[in-house]
């Protein structure tokens, strides 16, 4: 009887319905609780007066209504933040996209100098990364220093103003182009050398065979690009937490940083979750954008 | 028309050479820095090759603050960073033999739950997750920072492992099944060594995400005998707490350390992850 049971059970686990139940199972768990139990509760924050010492009290869209009318830091960050990733995403995709167009014709020293244009991706995102370039713009760091070998006697603060503290966490963000470049490289790899020879044959010169072929081939691979890089560019949020903090006068306050403060450094945890939620929004509407540009410019075989 | 074409080679190596050089500059004047006398560093700071290498900065930093030495915060680093990979790689090897191989009530839903968190971004859910894990207790543990990684979180890596698996024929499962093999042992002893590239690929993104993430132990870290590198090191560097730029740069090198000889030693797994499942995406 107990032998007939256990194969039983054995049969029943062994089904293709409950076997992937079973594998699928952590996910099952890990999505519910880590990621909708969490996103629930904070939604009814949200809605609350709450600010960790006392009980939330409920109180409907105040957080919001308060975010969009009478909160200057809050649209001043917005700004902030869409500067940033519109100005850095570009950049670096232009300058992903020239390095991979330098690094396709392959000598015997591509490997090295595809490994140290990669480098940086790799470690630009560590603390490491955001205190050297702390120092690097400091006052006597090594960017006035060399300015001073090149002649330019200088003892700015980088850090300091407010028209050029946000382009160091910018170019700190362009140097990181490594990633991107690899993508480029391998869809560049991908386009068929009999369209170029065709382009040749018709007397089309490198110039505007970069611009009717490779560039109109490669659109899918920016457009992935893009969505991908737009969405990280408006989460960012270690190196302007370590090399900035926002200063000066708030003129390099990113979002995800001013939702930090909001939550952990005033306590206004409340209004840190709805000013969650209305960054999920954004980057919602982001992709929603995006996706709508992109039968307009997006290349797609066979139509 | 010879010699015109080794001008123009040696023009494009001066030029993608000297780019490099660019790019890599700040690192190693980083780490130069480290090796020079810490009071010299900021004087000297447009030479690169330090006037006479020292080792002080190494011996100083190694110190740390509050009587901790940095040999506790990468022990702490490492310990968070192997456990959360290998739970993170096994349950999404799982989650993803399960999506790829069997057809069971849901498989669809759960799909686009997992191109759903593969959406959501940790950011959006700093906050979420931190009052969550306040009810729950786990606040000043590491729990926070290791057992979500345990459930297949991360839809990136079971994306990637399903892509891989779909390229596995199904004709092994098939001759495993009427050989009497259940689900399981297919799992176990056919999909799992078949997919090992993966499973690489993924363990080497895994451990430097996680050896690199400074937010969560911000968040969630508060006793410093528990801290990882990553806060560590800023705290280390704070304005006030030392000005010592020596051993900054110094446990600042040797932080990146893990990321850099990963790089050099798996960058085939590194180049391969990035231009395929970035394409893919």
């Amino acid at each position: 009887m107990k032998d007939n049971k256990g194969a039983g059970l054995k049969h029943f686990l062994n089904k293709e319905s409950t076997a992937g139940v079973v594998f699928s199972l952590p996910f099952i768990i890990g999505f519910l609780l880590f990621m909708v139990v969490p996103m629930g509760i904070s939604f009814y924050y949200s809605l609350c007066d709450y600010n960790i010492l006392s009980p939330p009290v409920f109180a409907g869209l105040k957080n919001y209504i308060k975010m969009f009318t009478d909160d200057k830091v809050f649209s001043q960050t917005i700004g902030v933040t869409f500067y940033f990733a519109l100005v850095s995403v570009p950049l670096r995709l232009i300058f992903a996209l020239m390095v991979a167009m330098l690094l396709l014709n392959t000598t015997k020293a591509t490997g090295f100098y595809r490994a140290a244009y990669y480098l940086p991706s790799i470690i630009g995102g560590s603390v490491a990364v955001a205190i050297l370039w702390k120092r690097m713009f400091a006052t006597d760091g090594v960017v006035n220093h060399l300015l001073g070998i090149m002649g330019i006697q200088t003892s700015f603060a980088w850090l300091g103003n407010k028209n050029t503290a946000i382009w160091t966490l910018i170019i700190l963000a362009v140097w990181q182009f490594g990633s991107s470049m690899l993508i480029f490289l391998s869809s560049l790899k991908q386009i068929p050398v009999t369209l170029y020879e065709a382009a040749r044959v018709d007397g089309a010169n490198k110039f505007s065979q970069f611009f009717k072929i490779t560039l109109p081939l490669l659109t899918p691979t920016i457009f992935f690009n893009l969505v991908m890089q737009m969405i990280n560019g408006f989460l960012a949020f270690t190196q302007c937490f370590i090399i900035t903090q926002g200063k000066p006068l708030n003129s390099t306050l990113f979002y995800t940083v001013y939702m930090y403060q909001q939550s952990f450094e005033f306590y206004n945890t409340g209004y840190g979750a709805a000013l969650a939620w209305v960054m999920l929004g954004i980057i919602g509407l982001i992709t929603a954008i995006l996706f709508a540009t992109k039968k307009f410019w997006v290349y797609t075989e066979g139509v | 028309m010879k010699t015109k074409r080794k001008i123009g080679k040696i023009f494009y190596h001066v030029i993608v050479c000297g780019l490099g050089l660019v790019m890599i500059y700040p690192l190693v004047w980083m780490v130069m820095s480290s090796f020079k006398e810490t009071n010299t560093i900021f004087l000297t700071a447009g030479q690169l090759i330090p006037e006479k290498f020292v080792l002080s900065n190494y011996i100083n930093g190694w110190k740390g603050f509050a009587k901790i030495t940095f040999a506790t915060f990468f022990k702490n680093s490492l310990f968070i960073a192997v456990v959360a990979t290998m739970g993170t790689v096994f349950s999404s090897a799982l989650v993803a033999y399960g999506l790829a191989r069997c057809r069971f009530f849901g498989r669809r839903a759960l799909f686009v739950a997992m191109l759903l968190s593969m959406m959501l971004p940790a950011q959006v859910l700093m906050i979420p997750q931190y009052l969550w894990y306040q009810k729950l207790g786990w606040v000043g543990s590491y729990r926070p920072l290791i057992l979500p990684y345990c459930f297949a979180i991360q839809g990136f890596f079971v994306y990637m492992m399903i892509n891989f698996i779909d390229g596995i024929p199904r004709e092994l499962d098939e001759a495993a099944k009427i050989d009497g093999c259940s689900y399981y042992g297919i799992f176990s002893r056919i999909i799992m060594p078949l997919i090992s590239p993966a499973l690489i690929t993924a363990s080497i993104f895994s451990f430097m995400w996680r050896w690199d993430d400074f937010l969560s132990a911000l968040l969630y870290i508060n006793e410093s005998a528990k801290y990882p590198v990553s806060l560590a090191l800023k705290l280390f560097c704070d304005p006030g707490s030392s000005s010592d730029y020596g051993a900054m740069f110094a446990m600042a090198t040797l932080s990146i350390l893990p990321a850099v000889i990963i790089f050099i030693c798996l960058q085939k797994y590194l180049v391969e992850g990035i231009s395929t499942s970035g394409l893919k995406g």
